[in-house]
């Protein structure tokens, strides 16, 4: 099978592979660089586990051929906290009891995140709109709605 | 909720450490980095893909599989069917008295449900063991098949499950589970009136985020390291001792992390299978279910037919419940014969009723196979009997929530399975739901306790 070579950012790290045309973006996080924060829950696009961002925008990894990544930066909840230092969205979720099996957890925050780097003060309807793709089977979404926007006003008081 | 402080006065103290405090999930954290191992979150140099050749067909009888093209397909390193399993014939309860054995690992002669597992392909690749799958010929006879319960317990049904040699369950205590109580047609006799309704239920799935699978790597010390997201690792370690006829010292389980179960993962599916290929190949072998695969061929919930009689008397008191539960085991019986079971336990509900009749059947058809899912068994007898309740309430014109403190059962009632009542608290319950839902009842009930009988 012929190989493309695959460059971008992973978190801030370059990332240089060999990958099989039509490779996902998830497989290649997860089988060869080591991320294994995005999950695979469908494959088909529908359940939000492998969210990720690229280039800021929400994007669902396992529908994302990795050969489209090309200079991209790529962000995973693998990347998110800073010198172990958890970003608000991972205080406000684990505080706010926003976790149950964990395995949406991940693409969940990301969706969060892309949420608030484009609005850092949203709605409740701002919030469920934004998770509408990702789905928590533990349908633990209320304590998810509260840990987003609890989020949201944690960065704005660090703002202030 | 101050009503608790009251109730289970002597039992709690208020001034608990940890018990009634936030605390953060020992696993929040691991979870919200996506550092949380789940079993699939690990790569394996020369990991094998299993994929399943299924059953196309609800019924059939296997005339021959022809795996001559399979097994030249490019990536494809081991192809395994029923004669390369030690002891292909198994049931997952069999250590607590469920049998007898029915169910196979890989189907050998016949196919009982559309789905079912027939041959396993080991593949460098997810792709090259797909494009394998679908190069493997099974020659099938196509039988008639039975999709209800209905259809199941007819006369001249075809029988689904030889193992059982008809289509129920048979239990120590006969073709059912049964409790017999007080007198049953004297209740109907004294009864005013009699509503006898029928309720069913469709299979549901779990549909967890993360679908079942395992990953296997066999040790260079003859050991087998299982990492699984089973939801019952001895059930799955006892029956993989069993089916591959080896030692549990030589299978190391690995689990704890579930991305969701419900109830769905208890079953004993992935990992006999998986093990067995990490043996006859020497590799690590991956068996991770698609989501297509956990939605149709993982069990769900069983589908149930209940049917309840109840005699009633104008006053409120149920004089008679009658019930015939079937619930639908599918093809094989997994943790079914046990639901049934809680079933006939579970009945009349926390209700005092004097005369009580159940009878409950594991019907099998040729469904995919049912198995454990939260309260399974219990919760939609649940459904019905509530349902019931409030069509009761209606036929005699009482509100339905003072219909179920007449019929509440209190400490000190006998149950229908001749254990006296302890630690009722359902009048308290509905006490407390009545204030709550602003649904209002009459003051005596309010005055009820579940802790005596008012003269």
């Amino acid at each position: 099978m012929t190989k493309v070579p695959v460059q971008f950012s992973l978190n801030g790290a370059d990332i240089a592979e060999f990958v099989e045309s039509g490779v996902t973006l998830l497989k290649l996080l997860r089988e060869k660089a080591g991320d294994m924060s995005a999950k695979g829950g469908c494959h088909q696009g529908t359940c939000g586990s492998c969210s990720v961002l690229i280039d800021g925008e929400l994007r669902l990894s396992c529908l994302t051929l990795a050969e489209t990544c090309n200079g991209a930066a790529v962000e995973t909840t693998a990347g998110l906290a800073e010198s172990g230092v958890l970003h608000p969205l991972q205080r406000a979720f684990s505080e706010g009891f926003a976790t149950q099996c964990g395995f949406c957890t991940p693409g969940m925050i990301m969706a969060a995140k892309a949420l608030l780097d484009r609005n850092p003060s949203p709605s409740r309807e701002d919030v469920v709109e934004a998770i509408s793709g990702n789905i928590c089977r533990c349908t633990g979404y209320e304590p998810i709605i509260q840990a987003i926007l609890a989020a949201s006003r944690a960065n704005s008081l660090s703002a202030a | 909720m101050e009503l608790r402080k009251e109730y289970f006065a002597d039992e709690r103290k208020d001034d608990l450490k940890e018990i009634g405090q936030p605390r953060i999930r020992s696993d929040a954290l691991g979870h919200v980095t996506g550092t949380t191992t789940y079993f699939a979150d690990r790569t394996l140099p020369g990991l094998l893909h299993l994929k399943m050749v299924r059953s196309p067909h609800h019924h059939a009888r296997i005339r021959s599989i022809d795996l001559s093209e399979a097994e030249k397909h490019p990536g494809v390193v081991r192809i395994l069917t029923s004669k390369d399993v030690p002891q292909n014939v198994y049931t997952i309860l069999t250590l607590i008295q469920v049998g007898p054995e029915d169910e196979t690992v890989l189907a050998a002669d016949k196919v009982r449900w559309k789905g079912e597992a027939v041959v396993a392909v080991l593949a460098e690749s997810e792709r090259a063991a797909h494009e394998a799958v679908a190069k493997v010929k099974v020659d099938y006879e196509v039988l008639p098949a039975v999709l209800s319960i209905d259809d199941a317990l007819a006369p001249d049904a075809p029988v689904v499950n030889e193992y059982h040699g008809r289509n129920y369950y048979r239990y120590d205590s006969g073709e059912c589970r049964k409790v017999r109580f007080g007198d049953i047609e004297k209740g109907f006799g004294e009864a005013d009136h009699i509503l006898e309704q029928t309720y069913s239920s469709a299979p549901i799935e779990h549909a967890p985020t993360e679908t079942t699978g395992c990953i296997v790597m066999p040790e260079g010390n003859g050991r087998f390291t299982c990492y699984t997201n089973t939801q019952a690792m001895f059930f799955t370690l006892d029956n993989t001792s069993i089916i591959l006829q080896m030692e549990g010292q030589k299978l190391h389980m690995v689990g704890g992390t579930v991305g969701g179960g419900f109830g769905g993962k208890v079953d004993v599916i992935v990992e006999p299978i998986a093990i067995l290929g990490a043996k006859l190949t020497g590799r690590p072998v991956s068996f991770i279910y698609s989501r297509q695969e956990e939605m149709q061929i993982s069990s769900p919930r069983a589908a149930e037919k209940l049917v309840i009689k109840d005699g009633v008397m104008k006053d409120g008191r149920i004089v008679a419940r009658y019930v015939k539960a079937y619930i639908d085991a599918g093809a094989y019986s997994r943790h079914s014969p046990y639901g049934a079971q809680k079933s006939a336990a579970h009945f009349p509900g926390p209700y005092t009723v004097p005369n009580v009749w159940v009878d409950s059947y594991c019907v099998y058809t040729n469904r995919t196979p049912s198995s454990a899912m939260r309260g399974f068994g219990v919760t939609i007898g649940d459904f019905a009997l509530e349902v019931q309740m409030d069509k009761l309430a209606r036929l005699i014109g009482m509100d339905p929530l003072e219909f179920r403190f007449v019929n509440a059962y209190r400490d000190g009632d006998m149950k229908a399975h001749r254990q006296p009542t302890e630690g009722a608290a359902l009048i308290e319950c509905m006490q407390e739901a009545s204030r709550i839902a602003s649904w209002p009842v009459a003051e005596k009930y309010l005055q009820m306790s579940s802790a005596t009988r008012e003269a």
